[in-house]
């Protein structure tokens, strides 16, 4: 026996011991969801703990490694289906392009203000989703690519159909994405059939979104495309994000309760888009005034 | 006065006493278990397997803990919550107070469990990490979280039925070896 064990030194009674640690928990998360007093304690931590995530993704990263090797034997078949694919997408490009043109004289014939040029998208990066977490409170998962690879806060994840999320925290080497059913984020939309403007937010819950404070006389319907609006700057405009599925118009309150699944894959993809967007500066700094987004 | 009979059957220490003595950690042993257990805990699982992954960060300590109670203290349970906290991307110190919680409890009622068989304790470990699982939900609650749904309890229904084989090779390093000049 190399070691001797402590019996004598004890230190203070567990109860005491329990009392300091709820405490300074207690402090931590206080801080963590009000005040934001240590921003840099949870990436120091996300630096630990790096290693041990890398070594608990092996598996999985094998396992797609083998995937990859047998998927490689349908290559030529995947080959000719992308360039097909290509085609017909090319095709479609250009008859945007088209339109975007007959657009744009239409308006100038209608003496409409020119379309903001929003802000357009610089760079796309391919992020791959690493985990969701294991609880069931967090609508948030992480990517695997972090501030090594110029991700930054704010920055908007797609998938080939909508919207997935919005980048709230980004690490060393991966990224946390909150998801558009997050209970507190929101997204500002428009729906296409009308151009009626909203603001949508998550349920909390999976696959869910809801349409809050639209009157109980809203002209929506079930089956109705929500886009995004592009106004506030964050989204750029004309995404998909969600399907009205449930319109509960009851008299007696003064909102509709409108249920909407979002489009994209939100729980489902493995590789995502992470959209690095350049916000346009405001031409208008009365609009810039001091009135910060505030934490509620 | 009115004496308590006593069930003779339940005073006898044979099965206490006939416990193996362990031979205290070593250091690194007990390093080596609590990163095995926090890899575990990271690895992406997806569906019915994440409702029914128990924590196993939190069976590691408590074995520590009732059994070797100068090996793990609060201070080690509330860095793993932390760690926990940043991995599952929720509020930080919600893991770190649930873990000191257990670690308490498992602190004060040791010498009890120790009295009982590994599939004894078993139910009781399962209290515990129910107590945890409590507290992780209030929290949550308190943080504008929805309830997740009474399934999420389940994992400390497979906690109490992995206590037994993860106790068992816990021990195995620490059993005493019979020694070969023995005579």
């Amino acid at each position: 026996m190399e070691t001797t064990p402590q019996f004598f030194r004890h230190g203070p009674g567990p109860l005491a011991r329990l009392m300091f640690f709820a405490l300074l928990s207690c402090t931590l998360m206080a801080a963590d969801l009000r005040f934001k007093y240590f921003p840099e304690l949870r990436p120091a931590i996300a630096v630990i703990i790096y290693p041990l995530q890398k070594l608990a993704h092996f598996p999985a990263h094998i396992y797609d490694r083998v995937e990859e090797f047998f998927a490689s034997f349908h290559l030529i078949q995947e080959n000719n289906f992308l360039r097909q694919r290509y085609l017909t997408d090319r095709e479609q490009l250009v008859r945007l392009q088209a339109l975007k043109a007959e657009n744009k004289q239409l308006r100038k014939l209608l003496g409409a203000v020119e379309q903001i040029e929003t802000n357009t998208v610089a760079k796309a990066v391919m992020a791959e989703i690493l985990y969701t977490p294991r609880d069931p409170f967090s609508h948030k998962t992480t990517l695997n690519k972090g501030r090594h690879h110029n991700i930054k806060k704010g920055q908007i994840v797609v998938d080939d159909k909508g919207i997935i999320g919005q980048i709230t925290q980004v690490y060393q080497w991966v990224s946390e994405v909150t998801l558009i059913t997050d209970k507190d984020h929101s997204v500002p939309i428009q729906i296409v059939r009308n151009s009626l403007r909203s603001v949508i937010s998550g349920a909390g819950k999976n696959n869910e979104l809801e349409l809050r404070y639209l009157s109980v006389n809203t002209d929506i319907q079930e089956n109705d495309l929500l886009v995004t609006s592009g106004i506030g700057g964050v989204y750029p405009s004309g995404i998909p994000v969600a399907k009205v599925t449930k319109i509960d118009r009851n008299p007696a309150d003064t909102f509709a309760r409108i249920i909407s699944t979002p489009i994209a894959g939100v729980d489902r993809n493995r590789q995502v888009l992470i959209l690095s967007l350049v916000p346009p500066l405001p031409n208008n700094p009365a609009e810039t005034s001091d009135i910060e987004p505030q934490n509620h | 006065m009115n004496p308590k009979i006593i069930d003779e059957e339940k005073l006898r220490s044979n099965n206490y006493l006939g416990q193996d003595i362990l031979a205290p950690a070593k250091n690194w042993h007990v390093f080596l278990s609590l990163t095995i257990a926090l890899i575990l805990n990271f690895l992406p699982l997806q569906g019915n397997f994440l409702i029914l992954r128990p924590d196993f960060v939190a069976i590691t300590m408590l074995f520590w803990c009732v059994n070797q109670p100068q090996r793990v203290g609060m201070s080690i349970a509330f860095c793993l919550g932390l760690m926990m906290d940043v991995n599952n991307a929720n509020i930080l110190g919600q893991h770190a107070l649930a873990y000191c919680v257990i670690v308490y409890f498992a602190l004060i009622l040791r010498r009890r469990l120790r009295m009982f068989s590994l599939l004894q304790q078993a139910p009781q470990i399962g209290f515990i990490l129910l107590i945890m699982q409590i507290i992780i939900v209030l929290i949550a609650l308190l943080s504008d979280s929805n309830f997740p749904g009474w399934h999420f309890f389940l994992a400390s229904v497979t906690g109490v039925f992995l206590w037994a084989p993860l106790s068992f090779i816990l021990c195995i390093p620490l059993r005493p070896k019979p020694d070969p000049d023995a005579l």
